[in-house]
């Protein structure tokens, strides 16, 4: 049973992976990337991680994502971009490399070096019956207290810098040296929600 | 795995039980359809009422088919698909806009005797079940994931019909929706706080004889999360994803035929599933008094009865409310509702752990205000700071 759920999951997670790169409008990739965020939800479900599984479609699809689709559909990007030219040099060989390197360091700790026990992979324990929210929130104001603190400080600077980065001056509202898009208002529009 | 919290699967799953849950899924379908057609009569009736009008009464008695008449015609009408659209896309979002309602609705407990510690389960073919479809260990969480991931059907209907207005109204739609989303979870907590548990099952138990968590809570969630509901239901006040008079019909305006009566459809359907959820989380769902007869009966009807209350309400403020202006929409979003819901929240925490401590209640309360005050002169003062910076600089008046 859970062989099934795994291959399904599984299959999603990679064709959605398959639809980002490949497809061309940058939302249709967009959208395959939120089939790849729900096939690891059930993944997360099949492992018993129930509150991991919701909070991965909260925040991953539900909120970062729709970003995404905001961010994307505001610039107006499309397919007729040319993607020939490469913005950053070598950024293409790098992300190769990096890409071949994660995959061959998981396909050696998989199958070569034959570490794989098949539990499920806790901090908490898992008792069944419990809640894993319980569980969860136990540890996160306990033992690792400090690193959630941490974590949510950095977060709080990094929309602090976001904003003040966001901040317009008063000869930044009118932009001379772009000509105006087609849709020129969305810019304007676009303002109320960020500030 | 996920249903787990269900008698029914407790136990060894034979061939009974699977019949169980998928005669149990019918159901809970066949209900949120019918719910749906009678939603929009109720809406069109009621309202025309409020507007001296008579309102749907041709088909069927009191016009209670006109829906499907309605949906009739509309099939029958010829489907536009726009030159410039996203063909993909513009078809998928109409479903997307109804498929986290159906699952959500799925996670409300529609019946069940709970008073007197009888737990809500029914005996059903001689397995103990409850009267909702699933309920998953994250209830509560799977609603509000659900409910995230209801902006994608406007947003991308939006998008992909390729004109102006709609896209404007899809920008909208996902910067007010995200926005009001974090309201609503704050007030959740509250409930989730109140009531010790996330499960849907276990939220409506605790509320049982009366702690509904509407008081429990001390109103100002439940005020909160029906006005964040109404926000992200996109109704009135609030619709200004759809504003006529400004965006034409807004991420609705390309589309004709039959998929713009799912969009019709799935704003109703919307509808009634925040109303049930209002119904689980503070007004005790199927909890009530059981004067004679089996208790699961009692438990459709308060149920019902609540629901039906719930709905009223939101046709009611929909003909007596104007719609708001955009930034006082985001206002009331982000400055008022959110600060008072987490300010709430942690008060209900002061009280709780001043309640385990045996702490004065009036001292946590005084202090807590004390506190409350405080933080809120300061957040007006850095709002003052940022409104004369943002003057200085000239990106205001």
């Amino acid at each position: 049973m859970e062989a099934v759920v795994f291959y399904v999951g599984a299959v999603i997670c990679l064709l959605g992976a398959a639809g980002v790169i490949l497809s061309e409008s940058p939302v249709h990739s967009a959208l395959s990337l939120v089939g790849t965020l729900f096939g690891v939800a059930v993944l997360f479900v099949a492992q018993d991680a129930e509150f991991l599984a919701a909070v991965q479609v909260i925040v991953y699809a539900g909120a970062i994502v729709v970003l995404f689709l905001f961010v994307i559909m505001l610039l107006g990007v499309d397919s007729t971009d040319d993607i020939t030219v490469e913005p950053l040099k070598g950024q293409r060989v790098l992300a190769a490399i990096s890409g071949l390197t994660v995959a061959g360091v998981l396909l050696f700790v998989v199958a070569i070096k034959g570490k794989v026990t098949g539990q499920h992979a806790t901090a908490a324990r898992d008792t069944p019956g419990v809640p894993n929210v319980e569980e969860l929130g136990r540890l996160l104001f306990t033992r690792y207290l400090w690193a959630f603190e941490i974590t949510s400080v950095l977060l709080i600077i990094a929309v602090v810098g976001a904003v003040s980065l966001a901040r317009h001056r008063k000869d930044a509202l009118v932009d001379h040296d772009l000509p105006h898009d087609d849709l020129p208002d969305l810019a304007v529009a676009a303002e109320e929600p960020a500030s | 795995m996920i249903l787990a919290n269900d008698p029914l699967l407790a136990g060894h799953v034979g061939l009974v039980v699977v019949l169980i849950v998928v005669v149990k899924a019918l159901i809970t379908l066949g209900i949120t359809l019918i719910a749906t057609m009678l939603m929009i009569w109720f809406e069109r009736k009621i309202i025309s009422d409020l507007q001296n009008r008579i309102g749907p009464n041709r088909a069927g008695p009191f016009g209670i088919l006109q829906t499907l008449a309605d949906g009739l015609k509309v099939l029958l009408k010829e489907d536009l698909i726009p030159e410039r659209s996203d063909r993909l896309v513009f078809r998928i979002a109409p479903i997307l806009t109804m498929v986290p309602a159906f699952i959500t609705f799925g996670l409300i407990p529609l019946g069940g005797d709970f008073s007197k510690g009888h737990g809500g389960a029914v005996k059903i073919f001689g397995h103990h079940t409850f009267l909702q479809l699933a309920d998953p260990g994250a209830g509560v969480l799977v609603i509000l994931a659900m409910s995230s991931i209801a902006v994608y059907g406007v947003m991308l209907a939006g998008w992909s019909s390729g004109s102006k207005y709609p896209l404007l109204g899809s920008v909208r739609a996902s910067a007010q929706m995200v926005s009001y989303e974090a309201a609503l979870g704050l007030s959740v907590l509250t409930v989730v706080l109140a009531s010790g548990g996330l499960t849907t099952h276990g939220i409506v138990a605790a509320q049982h004889t009366w702690h509904w968590n509407l008081w429990i809570t001390g109103l100002v969630p439940f005020v909160i999360f029906s006005l964040a509901a109404t926000a992200e239901l996109n109704r009135p006040p609030f619709d200004l994803v759809e504003a006529e008079q400004e965006l034409v019909g807004s991420f609705q305006t390309e589309y004709s035929g039959f998929r713009f009566a799912i969009f019709y459809l799935a704003e109703f359907l919307n509808c009634v599933t925040m109303g049930a959820i209002i119904v689980t989380l503070f007004l005790g769902g199927p909890n009530g008094p059981v004067p004679i007869g089996p208790g699961w009966i009692w438990g459709f009807a308060w149920f019902l009865l609540k629901l039906v209350a719930v709905l009223y309400a939101f046709v009611w403020t929909r003909a007596a409310v104007p719609r708001v202006r955009y930034d006082q929409l985001m206002d009331l979003g982000w400055k008022i509702l959110i600060p008072s819901a987490l300010g709430w929240l942690l008060l209900l925490i002061a009280m709780r752990i001043g309640s385990d401590r045996n702490w004065p209640w009036f001292a946590t309360i005084g202090i807590s205000a004390v506190i409350a005050a405080a933080c809120y002169g300061l957040l007006s003062l850095a709002q003052k700071a940022a409104h004369r910076n943002r003057a200085l600089e000239g990106a205001i008046d």
